[in-house]
């Protein structure tokens, strides 16, 4: 069952995130966005991080392209640190790692040809020949299933929202990258469009070799495209573990929280009354101790003293709570 | 059903006139529903599930024609003077939209929006009308609901202000709610929570709600049926039960097949719908699902199927090539 999984050496790791902090000054107050997160991704592999809105899931992507200045920790890609490198260097870097966001409408300059769009990162990374250039845009349109001939000079609003994704997808393969950051690439799509560009990611992915970061709040979603999964809770790791095994038995109460949450299309499963847990409290001023025990059952005195650091709890499996759901085997 | 039903929409089409030529955004819609009962309205964007419901509560843009008759509660609402339309609509007939940072006024408080609707519509002086505002934000899971009552909306988190928003429906006890994709916008944890109040009081007050959502997963457990939209029409409906068990009509098949199920295993190929729905401005000849589905030959491309009951009177569905296997929820 968990064939696909390999224990993760730490010589495979593509990116290393170590004890990473990303804080906000907002009027005066800090938002604490992301606080000591450390996680790896191996080589081919695809890890998911879940979280809600605010919880600092976009923030931590960010952070590892060094789109955001990290506070303290490292982000070590192909074992070089990104958080020490500038200009030059650090561009060159990003030619390996690249983003596709959310809005794929809105991430597409409105003013610019598909072709342009596409062929940018080519002239940014130095491709000089126009014909080269073309040729590498027609590959990769044709990969994400898109006609060459029939997009190149047409502009984005001229596409759906499902195309403009594969647009989007196109212009990030197009240097040929090793590792793509997704920060919710499906959450604008309708459903019938967002199982053809799920799809279309685990397709590119084998063809190019990819390794990726997962980042949704949907978590059948996330399931359905990940290696292993990270949840995360107002700027800290809760949990990291191999997908099914996660969902099959998950050990932090917030992850059994988000998996009982998810609508269920059958009607023989009625919908389990929603335990009122409240909302998420502020990134400004996050609970001592861990961060969940103001919506937790379980929470008591320990919680609110002592910050949980992740333990496993089962193979490949880690936690971060002092009264885990299962006990540590 | 013998009980007159408290709605009936008759063969509503809404056309907007746009720069590209007519959009049919509703195509002959006919639906009814009974006091207390919940019907939920699915479909993707651009189905005509949003349209329908501004068609229900008068509230299209200017430039849109509708035609058919809304019954509600004996009147038809398509032809009710402006004046009893607006004394009807936030007392009866009520609304929670998708967005409710938008739905909300952001430069008045909470407490003089919905004391405004309490006083529009039942009179109340401001004493009262402030009491029974409290009332309701607590109803609605609000902590400290007087001070919520000061508080504007941008003070408030998302799953909040859709609270507010569903308090402020509520205000006037409305026999019908139309709920607007109400937790599209919120994280799953407040949607199963937004969801639940809804139900909860729907039931206190055996209010008829229209719950309209492009998640199967929402109206499976909620709901005592469905009607499936697809390019302005409604393209199946049947009770919840029924539908989940037995779907007939392929759209409605493939549009559950492809929800990423939890309990699939990773990386399994989902079952994607090819293609993307019709431009409504370039009606498609036949049925408008045909170039997508499967099962489609010969007369599909032709010829409009028809929403007709076939094994049972309450479950219809519009193909020609209905699913005939048992698919259910398996698929």
């Amino acid at each position: 069952m968990m064939q696909d999984i390999q224990p993760i050496r730490s010589h495979d790791a593509l990116l290393r995130v170590e004890n990473l902090v990303v804080e906000y000054a907002v009027g005066g107050k800090t938002i604490h966005a992301v606080s000591d997160v450390s996680l790896q991704v191996a080589r081919g592999e695809t890890l998911g991080l879940v979280g809600e809105s605010g919880c600092g899931k976009s923030t931590l992507g960010r952070a590892v392209l060094q789109l955001r200045q990290a506070v303290s920790g490292r982000v070590l890609f192909d074992g070089q640190d990104l958080t020490a490198m500038r200009g030059d260097t650090l561009r060159r870097m990003r030619q390996r790692v690249q983003l596709i966001f959310q809005d794929p409408i809105a991430s597409l300059n409105p003013r610019r040809r598909i072709g342009d769009i596409i062929a940018e990162p080519l002239v940014i990374s130095g491709v000089k020949d126009p014909t080269r250039r073309q040729q590498l845009v027609c590959e990769v349109l044709s990969a994400v299933g898109l006609d060459p001939s029939l997009v190149i000079g047409r502009l984005p609003h001229e596409f759906s929202g499902g195309q403009c994704q594969r647009i989007c997808i196109a212009r990030a393969l197009v240097l040929n990258p090793e590792f793509i950051i997704c920060d919710e690439p499906v959450s604008a799509l309708d459903v019938s469009i967002r199982a053809q560009i799920l799809n279309l990611l685990e397709d590119m992915k084998a063809r190019y070799g990819l390794t990726l970061l997962f980042i949704a709040h949907d978590l059948a979603v996330v399931k359905a495209v990940s290696d292993r999964v990270a949840v995360m809770y107002l700027g800290r790791l809760c949990e990291v573990g191999p997908s099914e095994q996660l969902f099959a038995r998950p050990a932090h109460p917030y992850t059994a929280l988000l998996i009982e949450a998810i609508p269920v299309p059958d009607p023989d499963v009625r919908p389990a009354e929603s335990v009122p847990v409240g909302e998420p409290p502020s990134p400004i001023a996050p609970p001592s101790g861990c961060r969940f025990r103001t919506r937790c059952p379980r929470a008591d005195q320990r919680c609110s003293d002592e910050v949980p650091e992740l333990r496993p709890v089962a193979p490949e499996q880690f936690v971060a709570c002092h009264h885990p759901l299962i006990a540590a085997g | 059903m013998t009980e007159p039903a408290l709605l009936s929409v008759e063969d509503v089409s809404v056309d907007l006139p746009t720069p590209r030529g007519n959009l049919r955004a509703v195509d002959r819609v006919d639906l009814t529903i009974g006091a207390g009962r919940t019907l939920g309205i699915v479909g993707e964007s651009g189905c005509g599930k949003t349209m329908l419901s501004r068609a229900i509560l008068q509230l299209l843009p200017k430039k849109a024609r509708l035609s058919g008759r809304v019954m509600f509660d004996g009147q038809d609402l398509v032809r009710l003077a402006p004046e009893r339309l607006r004394r009807l609509r936030g007392r009866s007939l009520a609304v929670v939209f998708q967005d409710p940072m938008t739905s909300l006024n952001p430069v008045l408080t909470i407490g003089t929006q919905l004391i405004e609707t309490l006083q529009e519509h039942l009179e109340l002086d401001g004493n009262s009308a402030k009491r029974r505002s409290a009332e309701l934000l607590a109803a609605v899971g609000i902590p400290a609901p007087e001070q919520r009552l000061l508080q504007y909306p941008h003070q408030l988190s998302g799953g909040m202000r859709q609270r507010v928003a569903i308090a402020i429906a509520l205000s006037c006890e409305p026999k019908l709610l139309i709920a607007d994709e109400p937790t599209t916008a919120l994280d799953v944890t407040i949607q199963a929570q937004i969801l639940d109040l809804l139900a909860r009081e729907q039931r206190r007050r055996h209010m008829a709600m229209i719950l309209i959502t492009h998640d199967l997963g929402v109206v499976a457990g909620r709901t005592d049926e469905v009607a499936v939209m697809y390019a302005g029409r409604v393209v199946e409906r049947a009770p919840t039960p029924a539908l989940f068990k037995k779907m007939r009509m392929p759209y409605t098949e493939a549009l559950l097949a492809a929800i990423p199920k939890i309990d699939a295993a990773p990386h399994t190929p989902l079952p994607a719908i090819s293609g993307r729905p019709p431009d409504p401005t370039r009606p498609i000849q036949g049925c408008s699902f045909s170039p997508r589905c499967r099962y489609a030959a010969g007369p599909c491309y032709r010829e409009k199927p028809l929403l007709a009951a076939a094994e049972s009177p309450d479950h219809q569905y519009a193909c020609f090539h209905p699913i005939k296997a048992p698919a259910g929820v398996c698929a």
